[in-house]
């Protein structure tokens, strides 16, 4: 399943079958043109099946972290790897291979606005060109995994924002990746909603899959103990298992 | 790209049409407005040009031959004449056959006489058409001069309508090219208003692209939906411009042929609905396909 057997993913991407990390930052610096200094050499490993909460006030550099590991943003000095991609040395063409390997899940959700919820997911698994047949069955099985196989032909429009997260974080992890980048994924829900969207990403990690998560909600951090990854200033300030959220806001 | 994919692109491509419906509908109207004024101002060029190409064919040359020459000598100019190069026949009217078409066309009554007393006045004459309707008073000249070479002189006068013949060609030429400038222009504008349209429909779609690419798909395969719903708009478009076009046409046509003006007859349908309709059809399709094409082209850079 998914693109981790496709004979062109292991052309592109170096892996080190030997080493459990999954994302390596050696001293990255990120300077933004307009002179903003965003990252100030930062240096993470993240091994695989870690749960890991990015915190920090707002414009510390969080999501320009964030970015970097799906290659949104390119670092301006130093080293990342994910996945055995090499990012420095990443073409572009290739970029896609990369994203097929790492689920993302945003705030906003980002789905496709005129798809339905089945075809949302679907998509995912049309671009690295599943056989159909495979493709419902999956589609529908982490569908059921959310919790909305009920509702697998509503378009985003005429689901909650609780259920439009469940179908982006469906679509994350279609294709079994074994990262997934969540920026502030509870961001525009309610205590309730975002609960149970934390319990599913529980879920996922707990199957085996590395989660990168950036967030604001104290709540959460301090209740389910992950290793806690606090940016300040474009600098990591802590780096701590099962640490606690450390901000009053 | 496998089979499976090619055909999920199709399907997808459909798909779009529907689910941007007023886009869809906008897009598609677009074109029909544009294509409709392309349309009928080149039927509109057509039907001028073969006009004036019909008022050009009316200029010939008549070459009145002197009473007295014999048959050798006629032969010998008639010869002459058909041996220039831009001439492209020449017909013998003998005195005789002269007479029938001035009876034919102004009566018994003013041929009688003549008839009667065996007379003739009427030369033997040569009728001279060219091949290119704007060499005729060249023609002409080089016509009288086989006077020179020959030396009874058996050309008494050259005729082509001297003046009224230069203006008519200068009013045909004028025809032509304001029916090209036209033509030009309305498709320029064609391009503009169809680029408008598209560049707000991929506004709308940049956060669609965007999203497709996060998920990791290449931009080829964000690409070849958008080509196949912006063919489909294109060929629709151009589909439904065609059926208003021939039926208009061949309405007009049916209305034409009450028509007695010997000077303006429509071209038959039957002569232009095929080549007509593949260049409609034709255009219809590469609007679609550029459209979609150059307005994807920046989005994918995310």
């Amino acid at each position: 399943m998914g693109v981790r057997g496709d004979a062109k993913y292991a052309q592109v991407a170096n892996q080190n079958s030997g080493s459990d990390t999954v994302i390596d930052m050696q001293d990255v610096w990120k300077t933004y043109p307009n002179g903003t200094h965003a990252l100030k050499g930062v240096s993470v490993q993240i091994d695989r099946s870690e749960f890991v909460y990015v915190v920090g006030p707002s414009g510390a550099g969080k999501s320009t972290f964030m970015k970097l590991m799906y290659r949104e943003e390119v670092p301006t000095k130093g080293q990342i790897s994910v996945n055995g991609f090499n990012l420095g040395k990443l073409k572009q063409r290739n970029i896609p291979l990369l994203r097929r390997n790492i689920g993302v899940i945003f705030q906003d959700y980002r789905l496709l606005p005129k798809l339905t919820a089945y075809e949302n997911v679907a998509f995912a698994m049309e671009v690295i060109e599943a056989p159909r047949k495979q493709m419902k069955k999956r589609v529908m099985e982490v569908l059921d995994l959310v919790g909305l196989k009920s509702k697998a032909n509503r378009e985003p429009a005429h689901l909650s924002g609780g259920e439009q997260q469940r179908v982006a974080i469906a679509r994350a992890i279609v294709n079994n990746p074994s990262v997934i980048v969540a920026d502030e994924p509870t961001g525009n829900l309610d205590p309730e909603t975002s609960w149970g969207i934390m319990q599913l990403l529980d879920e996922i990690n707990f199957r085996g899959t590395t989660i990168v998560m950036a967030t604001h909600n104290k709540e959460i951090v301090n209740t389910m103990r992950k290793r806690v990854l606090a940016i300040e200033d474009g600098n990591v300030v802590r780096d701590q298992l099962r640490g606690e959220y450390g901000y009053e806001f | 790209m496998n089979f499976n994919t090619l055909l999920r692109h199709f399907r997808e491509g459909t798909k779009n049409v529907f689910r941007n419906g007023w886009m869809s509908i906008a897009s598609i109207m677009s074109i029909i407005v544009s294509l409709s004024l392309l349309g009928v101002a080149l039927l509109l060029v057509l039907n001028l040009d073969r006009a004036a190409d019909e008022a050009d064919k009316q200029v010939e040359i008549s070459v009145y031959l002197n009473l007295n020459i014999d048959q050798a000598e006629r032969d010998k100019v008639s010869q002459e004449i058909q041996d220039m190069p831009e001439v492209q026949n020449v017909t013998f009217i003998s005195k005789k056959d002269g007479l029938e078409t001035m009876r034919q066309t102004l009566g018994d009554a003013m041929v009688k006489g003549y008839e009667e007393t065996g007379t003739n006045p009427l030369p033997d004459t040569f009728k001279v058409q060219v091949i290119e309707a704007t060499t005729v008073p060249f023609v002409a000249d080089k016509i009288s001069a086989l006077n020179g070479v020959n030396p009874d002189g058996p050309i008494y006068d050259v005729d082509y309508g001297k003046g009224t013949a230069e203006r008519l060609f200068q009013w045909t030429q004028t025809i032509r090219v304001v029916g090209i400038v036209l033509v030009i222009a309305l498709g320029v504008m064609a391009m503009f208003l169809i680029a408008n349209t598209i560049k707000v429909t991929i506004i709308a779609r940049r956060r669609e692209i965007a999203i497709m690419k996060l998920v990791g798909a290449t931009n080829r395969f964000i690409r070849w939906p958008f080509f196949i719903e912006g063919v489909l708009i294109g060929l629709t478009g151009s589909g439904i411009t065609l059926a208003i076009l021939l039926y208009g046409y061949s309405r007009l046509e049916v209305a034409a042929s009450g028509w007695t003006s010997a000077l303006f007859t429509l071209i038959p349908l039957t002569d232009v609905w095929m080549w007509f309709s593949i260049l409609l059809v034709g255009l219809g399709f590469l609007i679609g396909a550029w459209g979609s094409t150059i307005s994807i082209r920046k989005f994918l850079k995310v």
